[in-house]
């Protein structure tokens, strides 16, 4: 048996969920949210939310790093990569997120623009090596999951002197994201699924303010369907005995401390933003990273012109609200319509790990049923 | 569809099929293309006949398991196999790049001649072209190919009915991931090798069923997920897929995961899949051997889906993918 099978044991999950009604009250309804993109991607890739009470509705948050890219930045990053000098390297699933006129990376790509798809900033700046004569420039996006792999990259790039390597920098924080639903009047979240990759770096103890300041119960939760599950029924227990802490239940990764190196090096090489806009939560102030001034040699913001223009998300695009649990995605007005997968007009559509986008099939399927 | 072509548009995710039926379709339009399928069916003099055509642009040309040679026949002979038809004949086009190796060339062409006699067909006809450096990546091929439909069976999406099984011919996705490793983007280390490989004897024997075998197809760029879904929109109904029946070796699976691609859209070229009458599933399944598996069942449903069942009761959607993460695996 693999390692991984214990947290998809048939039996190990039936057992979970049936606990997990027995910590409810029969007729109560509580909202969670999982913060995190790669639990919705779970959830509906394993089907969990079958599982669940019917008391029980999980809420998608802002933790999808591609959908949370304003479109302002995407034509940033579209008018980098149409110089004719620059190479422009992206994370595969950026590349169809729509800019302002609805263009995307992947149609300058089409019209002449070199975009090239790397797993790795370490790809990125191969690239440059072997391409003296040109500009490479990384599209560094994230949260401070994928940030220490971008710090790391520029301490490299200094070292050993590429000059011709570039970061354009959009990194973001979760933290902040958390702060800002949280205070938006009409919040409905009764607990989080604390998100496990991003807590690997950061550790739990970011989370205590929720705790504190908020009153509700965080449960940071690895991505296993019994991981999930059982983070469910934590948080439900919290609830039930009126406490609200922060736990941990993906401890065979996550450190309360976090991963002090990576931390040390996100200290070094950024700095946070004074604000931060994020596609349909707004403007949202120290959410977001640049490049410091020690390595302002390799920011590609530094280095080129971008417009910088700030684009409002659509107005009939409820995703403000759904990322703040007030509005289911079919409740929408241009959900399916004007807005689909391959044509999505607002951030939870984007990519597959958005709220919208997991939704639009599922809908469908809830649809088929009744 | 944008004002330009992207690569999302030969993916053949949704996009794709946008392209050929907004675009291709419209201007192209009559009967004989109109399915849509992986063959065309041709009447000749009262003979009928499956034909069809495909262009190989797949990088690298040389890849574990095979390359764009016996790549090309397979999947030819493939196309016409799962029209329920015996490949006959090929032609291939050899569009070659300036400055491109005559030993490699050779070496590719000798992989298809035994791809050719393995499957049992001749390459009858061929066209050669050169261009400029920079015109072509090296080398693209494109096919043709003529085969003699079977009588016995009346293969269509319109001929599936709810209760029919939905068998696989082995472990998918093995050829996207080969392809993906090949190239060395990824740092990883794995010994998978393409499954290019002719399917004809495997169609040939479930024609013996009849009208029970109501349809194949190879489920090539896109995958299984594709070519179910594709399956769905033209029969009418659901097509539940038992994920755990749905063999996937294990390293592949390791490897989908770590790079969060799901197996079910991952291409294969040496694999089949088909939907037999209940009462001829396990002759079927005896017919394609030890490596196939009953993966699922059609259900009457008003809204078309594919879905996937989790072992612990869940389900979820299998929908058609926009684009391909997988650029020119085929």
């Amino acid at each position: 048996m693999r390692y991984v099978d214990e947290f998809r044991n048939t039996r190990a999950i039936q057992a979970v969920a049936a606990e997990l009604k027995t910590l409810v009250e029969p007729g109560s309804h509580v909202k969670l949210m999982e913060v995190c993109g790669g639990h919705t991607h779970a959830i509906y890739r394993h089907g969990l939310d079958m599982l669940l009470p019917d008391e029980v509705e999980l809420v998608h948050g802002p933790g999808c790093p591609v959908c949370v890219i304003p479109m302002g930045r995407v034509d940033d990053a579209i008018s980098i990569a149409e110089r004719p000098e620059v190479i422009f390297t992206s994370f595969g699933d950026m590349l169809r997120v729509p800019g302002g006129r609805r263009r995307s990376l992947l149609e300058a790509k089409a019209r002449g623009a070199d975009v090239r798809i790397v797993y790795s900033p370490l790809d990125a700046l191969d690239i440059a090596r072997s391409n003296r004569d040109r500009e490479v420039v990384f599209f560094g996006v994230g949260f401070e999951t994928t940030a220490p792999a971008t710090a790391l990259t520029l301490l490299r790039a200094r070292r050993e002197s590429v000059r011709n390597f570039s970061v354009f920098c959009n990194h973001v924080l979760i933290a902040p994201a958390l702060r800002a639903i949280l205070d938006s009047p009409d919040t409905e979240i009764d607990g989080f699924l604390g998100p496990g990759h991003v807590s690997t770096v950061i550790g739990t103890g970011e989370y205590e303010f929720i705790c504190r300041d908020y009153r509700r119960p965080v449960v940071v939760a690895g991505f296993e369907p019994t991981d999930i599950l059982q983070a469910v029924a934590l948080l439900l227990a919290q609830l039930r005995e009126g406490r609200a802490e922060v736990e941990n239940q993906y401890g065979r990764v996550v450190r309360e401390e976090g991963n002090p190196a990576a931390l040390a090096a996100l200290e070094y090489v950024f700095k946070v933003r004074e604000d931060f806009e994020w596609r349909g939560l707004g403007p949202i102030p120290r959410s977001g990273y640049r490049i410091a001034d020690e390595l302002g040699e390799w920011d590609a913001e530094q280095r080129f012109e971008v417009p910088g223009a700030r684009i409002e998300d659509p107005k009939a695009c409820r995703c403000g609200d759904v990322l703040r649990g007030m509005a289911k995605p079919f409740e929408c007005s241009v959900f399916g319509t004007a807005c689909t997968p391959e044509k999505p007009l607002g951030t939870c559509m984007v990519s597959s790990e958005g709220a919208c986008a997991a939704y639009y099939a599922y809908g469908r399927h809830r649809l088929a049923v009744a | 569809m944008s004002d330009v072509i992207t690569l999302a548009d030969g993916a053949g995710g949704k996009a794709s099929r946008r392209l050929v039926e907004g675009l291709f379709l419209a201007e192209l339009r009559n009967p004989m293309l109109e399915p849509l399928s992986d063959a065309a069916l041709v009447s000749a003099n009262g003979t009928r006949l499956a034909l069809t055509t495909d262009a190989y642009v797949v990088r690298p040309l040389v890849f574990p398991g095979g390359d764009i040679g016996e790549l090309a026949v397979n999947g030819t002979v493939n196309d016409l196999a799962v029209s329920g038809s015996t490949p006959i004949a090929l032609t291939a086009g050899f569009v070659i790049e300036e400055g491109f190796p005559v030993d490699e060339l050779r070496a590719i062409t000798h992989s298809a001649a035994r791809a050719a006699k393995a499957a049992g067909v001749a390459i009858a006809a061929g066209d050669t072209k050169v261009v400029e450096r920079g015109a072509a990546d090296g080398l693209y091929i494109t096919t043709a190919g003529i085969g003699l439909l079977d009588p016995r069976v009346d293969l269509s999406p319109a001929r599936v009915r709810p209760g029919d099984r939905v068998l696989v011919s082995g472990s998918i996705a093995e050829h996207g991931i080969a392809v993906m490793l090949a190239r060395g983007d990824l740092h990883l280390e794995l010994d998978v090798v393409s499954d290019t490989a002719p399917v004809n004897r495997l169609t040939a024997a479930l024609c013996a069923l009849g009208p029970s075998l109501r349809w194949m197809r190879d489920p090539t760029r896109g995958g299984l997920a594709t070519t179910l879904n594709e399956l769905v929109a033209g029969a009418g109904a659901s097509v539940v897929l038992e994920e755990q029946a749905i063999p996937v070796r294990e390293d592949v699976r390791a490897a989908c995961e770590l790079l969060g691609i799901d197996p079910l859209y991952v291409a294969n070229e040496g694999k089949l899949v088909a939907v037999v009458a209940p009462d001829a599933a396990d002759a079927a399944l005896a017919a394609l051997g030890a490596a196939a598996a009953i993966i699922g069942e059609v259900r009457a449903d008003d809204l078309p889906l594919v879905l996937a069942q989790t072992p612990f009761g869940g389900s979820r959607i299998v929908d058609m993918l926009v684009g391909d993460p997988l650029p020119r695996i085929c």
